[in-house]
């Protein structure tokens, strides 16, 4: 028998659960969201659970109202999160932004599925953009954290909780179908003592003729006012993005070419990975687990350690190779393979763009860097899930 | 003496009811239970209501890469489309289960790999014919076992005990019995 | 109009002590700032009702003594600074969004006092959604509602709570029902919701109307107290700035054409029903329906 020292710790869950077994264990109590598919599973735990630990789970009429709430409950000082998937998601993108403006922690959950419009609901990864640029309007960001493990699930949003309330900012989760619906062992993180949760003296929760009273808002209708607190909430992001890059190498350290990947796709691409080591490719695999802040640092380490060639790798139609052009910035050459709409690539495609990159050869339609013809797989890297026999 | 730490990377499929998710997650809770690195990946969405429904059960000693198996080493089809749509993918050495009390035809006019041992045989007759409806599912995990052996078989009755619901613990030994009846079968 | 006077007050302690030395002996105070204003000057148009019914909030959070408790929820509107206005702590809500904004806030401090304060296209266009829902759900906050017909801030536009025929920037020929469909009674479409405790239409063109909208607002206040359910307060009001008229006109037009399409009166009252709370009131409707009895007995 295999080691198992530690096998009567771990259990056996679905990400989705996970989340939300690990966001009460974070100390969250409050969970407001809307049915969507495929995160439904976190919504009916939450809905078991929080209400026999003295927590409140309520089904809002909309996602837009869900959002809202959290806001309020945020806003009243409480750990809080709301979950949903893209569509719903982009209904949000209101709320977070006045969350964002107002300096509210709070934690959105988005489990991807296949867009634009109601898309599909089979994995995905196309609201990369959505989540490091543009949720709602307006200047703000917000780490984003891409599990790619069911573990992943539980220590990412736990974290999600603390960098949100350090730095009193929306944070979100941006899982997928894939992560969300399977099972995978984990080990859950410890009860948090609500005691030593970090005291929130902003927090609108009556000021019991105390202390002045507080006001949570996101309106400055002085130019001089609005601009002092956008350059205010940007030193907190410079801090962020000094502190909190995270990432894993795999084989990264003699590597030629690197595959960056991060969530589902980072699963394919790590058996990809394995597979063109073996054929004696000198293939490595970054896997940023911060999609923002993105991982800078580490790409200057392998851009240093000597690759020479990147190769993003994405359920979507090229998002995230943006980030990996900005950080390499000229230094190797960047490449992208994608599949969209909930197909996912196999390893072997995977590991074909890897062979075609080794051989020097293109796996776009069309080499122009940063041209939409970049982003489209050749043709022969595009067969159906058909004639994939699926 | 069997090698209980190899690769397992299994596909389980069928009609949705036949609950081939159960026995999935039964095969998960072996590598959970033997501190394997595990995953178990269910097709979800609308054809799950109703019609076909698989999951695929990876057991392995290092971390797992993509969760979705498109090279399997081993399959239990229990419809005649599984078999189609699965079993010519299953890796040379590896192992095949068919319930032929629906896929009537077998693996008849599939190019298989090399060396994939296949045992069709009418599992959910079998199960009816000894009071026990429903656990044909059970009793191909039982055979897939006895072809493969993933884990130790205390280890698959411990994982048996564990996924069965508390509430439903008279469901227990038919289980245990389906496993066994899968072997001999 | 006339100055209201709207004193003697009770004065609470704490307000005893911060203006209490300024009295003179033998004065009696008539009317004062109330302490749940903070300083700041209402920026509100000459005829706008809006500085009369932020003030009558004020005034019953101060006799309720609830200021230290008080959440309130500002719109987006011409209200929207009411955060710069009131002493208690208050939360800025998206446009249309404060009930749903009221229910976090309560749901995670159910001591507190929670109010949304919200104009007509806040409540009643782009948050009807919240509105109808925090409603039904019976959540145990408090709204007022502030319906003078038209968008403010940003101009003049049609509401909708805009009357027939009522010109307005977006409807320069007046409001053509035919096209547009007719205004939304919000008092009246409130009141049938199961979850609501109590609903009232006053208005604030005279004294006694003040006097009787003051009497709504701390009613609707006091049922949050003592958790008798959802309450709505909706108060008919005037915008002379875009309705082109002057104070005095504005208040005409509002008795002539506002108050016979938008009756003052109460709605629905729980409480005057004989009820303990809305929830009772919910169970009494539903008696032939056996599943909404269950647990009745519990």
């Amino acid at each position: 028998m295999a080691d198992n020292t530690n096998a009567q710790e771990r259990v056996l869950m679905k990400g989705n659960e996970v989340l939300a077994e690990a966001a009460m264990r974070a100390g969250c109590r409050f969970f407001f969201g809307y049915p969507i598919t495929p995160q439904t599973e976190l919504a009916a735990y939450m809905a078991k659970k929080l209400p026999l630990i003295g927590g409140t789970f309520l089904q809002a009429e909309s996602e837009i109202a869900a959002i809202n709430m959290v806001y309020g409950a945020a806003a009243a000082g409480a750990r809080v999160m709301t979950s949903s998937s893209s569509p719903g998601v982009s209904l949000k993108g209101e709320g977070v932004s006045y969350m964002a403006g107002a300096d509210c922690p709070g934690v959105i959950v988005n489990v991807e599925r296949g867009g634009p419009g109601l898309g599909g609901i089979q994995p995905s990864q196309s609201d990369y953009f959505q989540a490091t640029r543009a949720l709602g309007h307006g200047d703000f960001y917000m780490p984003v954290l891409a599990p790619s493990t069911v573990q992943e699930m539980a220590d990412l949003i736990y974290l999600a909780f603390d960098l949100a309330d350090e730095y009193r900012t929306p944070a979100m989760i941006l899982a997928d179908g894939m992560i969300g619906q399977m099972m995978e062992p984990v080990l859950l993180p410890p009860e948090r003592d609500l005691s030593t949760l970090p005291a929130k003296p902003w927090a609108t929760s009556g000021h019991a003729n105390e202390r002045e009273h507080n006001v949570v808002n996101s309106l400055y209708l002085s130019p001089d006012k609005l601009e002092e607190t956008n350059f205010e909430r940007f030193e907190r992001y410079a801090e962020i993005q000094e502190k909190h890059q995270r990432q894993e190498l795999m084989m990264c350290d003699d590597a030629d070419i690197v595959v960056v990947a991060f969530g589902a796709a980072s699963r394919v691409a790590r058996t990809a990975v394995r597979d063109a080591r073996a054929k004696g490719i000198k293939a490595g695999l970054l896997r940023p687990i911060t999609l923002w802040p993105f991982p800078t640092k580490a790409i200057d380490q392998v851009v240093d350690g000597g690759a020479t060639k990147f190769l993003s790798v994405e359920l979507n139609m090229g998002q995230m190779v943006e980030d990996v052009r900005l950080a390499v910035n000229g230094r190797a050459s960047v490449d992208f393979f994608g599949r969209t709409g909930g197909v996912l690539p196999t390893p072997e495609e995977v590991l074909a763009a890897i062979e075609t990159l080794a051989a020097g050869e293109s796996v776009a339609q069309s080499a122009a860097p940063g041209a939409v013809g970049s982003l489209l797989p050749h043709p022969q890297h595009r067969k159906s899930t058909y004639e994939r026999g699926e | 003496m069997a090698d209980f730490n190899h690769e397992m990377l299994c596909v389980l499929s069928g009609f949705g009811g036949q609950g081939l998710l159960f026995a999935g997650k039964i095969m998960a809770n072996c590598g959970l239970i033997d501190g394997r690195q595990v995953s178990w990946m269910p097709s979800y969405g609308p054809e799950m209501r109703g019609g076909t429904a698989n999951c695929s059960v990876s057991l392995s000693d290092d971390a797992i890469g993509t969760p979705f198996i498109t090279k399997p080493t081993a399959l239990i089809a229990m419809n005649q489309p599984s078999v189609e749509k699965f079993a010519a993918s299953v890796q040379p050495g590896g192992a095949i289960v068919i319930d032929t009390t629906l896929a009537m035809n077998g693996a008849e006019g599939v190019q298989l790999a090399d060396d994939v041992t296949v045992a069709a045989f009418k599992a959910t007759e079998i199960a009816e014919a000894e009071g026990l409806k429903g656990l044909a599912n059970i009793i191909c995990l039982g055979k897939l076992w006895s072809l493969d052996n993933f884990c130790e078989r205390e280890v698959v009755d411990a994982a048996i005990s564990k996924c069965v619901p508390p509430k439903r613990q008279h469901l227990l030994e038919p289980n245990l019995r389906a496993f066994q009846l899968g072997i001999d079968a | 109009m006339a100055k209201p006077n709207l004193g003697p007050v009770t004065l609470p302690d704490y307000q005893q002590e911060r203006i209490g030395s300024q009295i003179a002996e033998g004065e009696t105070i008539k009317s004062a700032r109330p302490h749940a204003l903070t300083d700041a000057i209402f920026n509100y148009c000459p005829g706008c009702t809006h500085g009369i019914v932020n003030r009558l909030v004020a005034e019953c959070i101060d006799e309720l003594g609830i200021e230290g408790k008080t959440v309130g929820i500002a719109p987006v509107g011409c209200s929207v600074m009411m955060y710069d206005f009131m002493n208690c702590d208050m939360i800025e809500a998206a446009h249309g969004r404060a009930p749903a904004v009221a229910t976090g806030v309560k749901r995670v401090h159910p001591n507190n006092v929670v109010f949304a304060y919200q104009g007509d296209g806040d409540l009643a266009s782009i948050g009807t959604a919240e509105t109808v829902h925090a409603a039904t759900r019976g959540e145990h906050i408090t709204v007022i509602f502030i319906n003078n017909a038209i968008y403010g801030m940003t101009g003049g536009q049609m509401a909708p709570t805009s009357l027939p025929n009522q010109v307005t920037q977006t409807s320069p020929y007046g409001r053509d029902v035919s096209k547009v469909g007719y205004p939304v009674r919000i008092a009246e479409m409130v009141s049938t919701l199961d979850g609501v405790a109590y609903v009232e239409r006053v208005t604030c063109d005279s004294r006694k109307h003040i006097m009787d909208a003051k009497k709504a607002i701390k009613k609707a206040f006091q049922n949050q107290i003592d958790g008798v359910g959802y309450s709505l307060v909706e108060v008919v009001s005037t915008c002379p700035t875009n309705w082109g008229m002057t104070p005095l006109d504005a208040f005409q037009w509002l008795r002539d054409n506002m108050l016979p399409y938008y009756p003052l009166g109460v709605y629905k009252d729980v409480v005057a029903d004989g009820f303990a709370n809305a929830a009772e009131a919910a169970l009494e409707r539903a008696k032939d329906c056996p599943i909404a009895q269950q647990g009745k007995e519990a």
